[in-house]
């Protein structure tokens, strides 16, 4: 089992939450993990990415080199395809269409549809919408671990568990919460993927 | 009993330092080493034995304090992003002259690649500089195993230790296995006296010379550490450096019979490095930041012509290591990767929407336009933002506390008028001094002091003057009437315009204190 994930989106959106709990999921299962953030000052307001890696063997670098990624998840569809160059051929782009526009030269959507309509495995849905019908606004992220847990290699259980050890302390009823997001992001991206 | 814990590179370290029997971390916030010093300071057993971990108002100031613990015998880390070693030098410099009774270790986090940082500094040379070991681990295991090793060490030599990290181990997770804590170290003198802390020069020649003779021994340390480790292979050989030896062995096919020192202790073991640059035809220098490494063994004439790295272009002159460049320098035949997307536009960082800096900025972006030979010396923090457009309000950010006294001497040079605008936590870091500077020689300056009641830019630690900036300022010498203070919302705009008008045209010291809560900080509460 290996797996290489690029997490992206802006600064604020919650991608360190996402990779938490895979990370959580993947030290429950005795897996190997290498997990790159970014803080300081590239978090105000700016492109975030986080190189996530997993695997039953010992892991040597921390990032994640050009072509070997196996997925890209990502908050946000511009910053999904900044790091294309990263993506493998045959990798996965899980992505929120729903764009985060806080620069006056964010690109014409039909632009970032055109580039996606290019690649071979996208999963792309509005997150935004399935996370305000079951958890809340603050649980997109976890709507967008859920489309992407199929392709994660590790069982939605063993995710679900890590919700509640990494939320466990904000209470019984934020780890409900997250995982109702996170069931309905995987009914979601389930239904994207048959397409 | 063993744990395995999900750490970031710098929780490794602040854990492994606390279960080393630590008694207090002295630092100032600084990216990539901030969590270092944060999570000492929520961490269980540090609390429960009262491990001092306050942050300090600069790293000079931690460094002083680390070196008063470790003269009554307890072990004191230091921590500071690269750039804060010039501000500790001269307290890191002379606690190697001194020698240390309880261990320290100073961890230094570089930022190659600039990340977050205004330059690519590399704190090793520092370690050279000051004579003393350092140690630069490659895995968060080996941070965490290598912080107790740096203690031991330190007591066992006599010297401060450096722990030089850079910003993927600082800010990488991994699985770690931690150890036992053991107890603190008694407070306990010295058998051999105190006359070494005093550096008259007599004292100072004497402890200098005592430095030069340990250096055969650390030397031989590095050769037998478990951290170095040397493998003969063929006449193809690579020296790989903390990090660098990761981005080696992701690269390296299994069956691979390079020659392979890796070295995660310092100063090199000279005699290995001497057998291996015989034996091979080629010498690669994998090692991220400056060559430090490359330049030593290759030396100024480069004889052998032998060595490789970043100076010789097989790796990049500048920026950090990464799997692909590794991959080059070793002839690895790049794989097949999608293109860049150019449909993609940069997003840079921003100030925060509701941020006081941002009113502060635009109202005096309009009093400074009747102003046409204008400039804003600026600062280092969040407030740096504001040279990006729409504000471009500022004109430079060069170091720590640079804005009050290169306003001063531009002041002093004819300028009119000539702003500062300094935040909170980096006035008191390195601007009261400047301050003191511009009250003595009359300076006509006008520094606005942008407080927000934290360290914002490092994530909202406390900050040292908070509630006491404009009792410094008036202590320091500002006359009370040039002191003034202001609340930068929309609504008093109006008051702030008038306020910087009357004190730009007052000829002389003046202070603008504009004082708004950090909303990342305010948010943070309301949530709690």
């Amino acid at each position: 089992m290996k797996k290489d994930i690029i997490l992206a989106g802006v600064g604020g959106q919650g991608i360190l939450s996402i990779a938490a709990i895979i990370g959580q999921a993947a030290l429950n299962q005795n897996l190997h993990i290498k997990q790159a953030e970014v803080h300081g000052m590239s978090q105000r307001g700016g492109d975030v990415q986080s190189n996530l890696r997993i695997s039953a063997e010992p892991i040597n670098s921390d990032l994640i080199a050009l072509g070997k990624a196996d997925a890209i998840i990502s908050l946000e569809p511009m910053e999904a395809l900044r790091y294309l160059p990263y993506l493998s051929k045959e990798g996965w782009i899980v992505v929120n269409s729903v764009p985060h526009i806080n620069i006056p030269n964010y690109p014409e959507e039909s632009a970032l549809e055109a580039e996606f309509a290019k690649l071979p495995n996208v999963i792309s849905f509005d997150a935004d919408a399935v996370a305000k019908e079951n958890g809340g606004v603050r649980t997109v992220n976890m709507v967008l671990l859920g489309a992407a847990s199929m392709i994660l290699g590790i069982e939605d259980t063993k995710l679900e568990e890590a919700i509640g050890d990494v939320f466990g302390r904000k209470g019984e009823a934020v780890v409900e919460t997250n995982v109702k997001a996170f069931r309905a992001g995987r009914e979601a991206g389930k239904k994207q993927m048959e397409r | 009993m063993t744990d395995k814990l999900l750490l970031l590179g710098d929780q490794a370290i602040a854990l492994g330092a606390v279960h080393s029997g630590l008694s207090g971390v002295y630092a100032y916030p600084g990216t990539p080493s901030t969590e270092i010093t944060e999570y000492i300071q929520e961490n269980k057993l540090a609390r429960e034995r009262g491990v001092r971990s306050d942050w300090c108002t600069n790293e000079k100031t931690a460094m002083e304090a680390a070196l008063g613990m470790s003269y009554i015998g307890k072990r004191a880390l230091v921590c500071m992003k690269h750039v804060g070693m010039n501000v500790a030098a001269d307290a890191f410099v002379n606690s190697a002259m001194t020698g240390v009774n309880g261990g320290i270790v100073v961890v230094a986090a570089d930022d190659p690649s600039m990340h977050s940082s205004q330059n690519e500094q590399d704190s090793r040379f520092y370690g050279k500089f000051a004579l003393v070991p350092i140690l630069e681990p490659s895995s968060q295991q080996e941070a965490y195993d290598m912080i107790r090793y740096g203690f031991d060490l330190s007591e066992e030599v006599g010297l401060p230790v450096l722990m030089r990290i850079t910003t993927r181990m600082a800010h990488s997770r991994a699985v770690v296995t931690v150890g036992e804590p053991i107890a603190e170290n008694p407070l306990h003198f010295p058998e051999a006296g105190v006359a070494n802390w005093v550096l008259l020069p007599v004292n100072a020649r004497r402890r200098y010379r005592e430095i030069i003779a340990v250096q055969d021994k650390l030397e031989k340390m590095s050769e037998t550490t478990r951290f170095n480790s040397y493998k003969k292979g063929g006449k193809k050989g690579v020296i790989a450096c903390g990090i660098g030896y990761n981005y080696m062995m992701e690269n390296l096919p299994a069956d691979s019979d390079r020659t392979i020192l890796k070295v995660s202790q310092y100063p090199l073991p000279a005699d290995i490095i001497r057998e291996m640059v015989e034996e091979c035809d080629e010498v690669l220098v994998i090692e991220d930041g400056q060559p430090f490494v490359e330049e030593q063994v290759r030396g100024l004439l480069d004889c052998s012509g032998k060595i490789r790295g970043r100076l010789s272009g097989e790796l990049p002159r500048d920026g950090e290591l990464t799997p692909d460049n590794v991959a080059a320098a070793l002839g690895v035949k790049e794989g097949q990767h999608f293109d860049v997307c150019s449909t993609v536009v940069p997003r840079p960082p921003a100030l925060c929407a509701g941020c006081g800096h941002r009113d502060v900025y635009s109202v005096l972006n309009e009093v400074i336009r009747e102003y046409p030979d204008h400039k804003v010396f600026s600062d280092i923090g969040c407030y740096t933002l504001g040279a990006l457009p729409p504000l471009r309000a500022i004109h430079t950010c060069v170091d720590m506390g640079a804005s009050i006294t290169m306003a001063k001497g531009a002041a002093d040079g004819g300028l009119f008028p000539s702003v500062a605008v300094i935040g909170d936590s980096t006035f008191t870091h390195s601007g009261i001094t400047g301050l003191l500077d511009a009250v003595n020689s009359k300076s006509n300056v006008t520094i606005i002091i942008s407080d927000n009641l934290t360290t914002a830019m490092t994530g909202g630690q406390d900050s040292a003057g908070t509630g006491r900036i404009e009792a410094i300022c008036l202590g320091v010498g500002v006359e009370p009437e040039h002191v003034r203070t202001v609340v930068p919302l929309p609504k008093n705009m109006e008051e702030i315009r008038k306020v910087i008008k009357e004190e730009i045209e007052y000829n002389g010291v003046s202070v603008i204190v504009p004082r708004r809560e950090c909303i990342q900080t305010l948010k943070r509460k309301s949530r709690k």
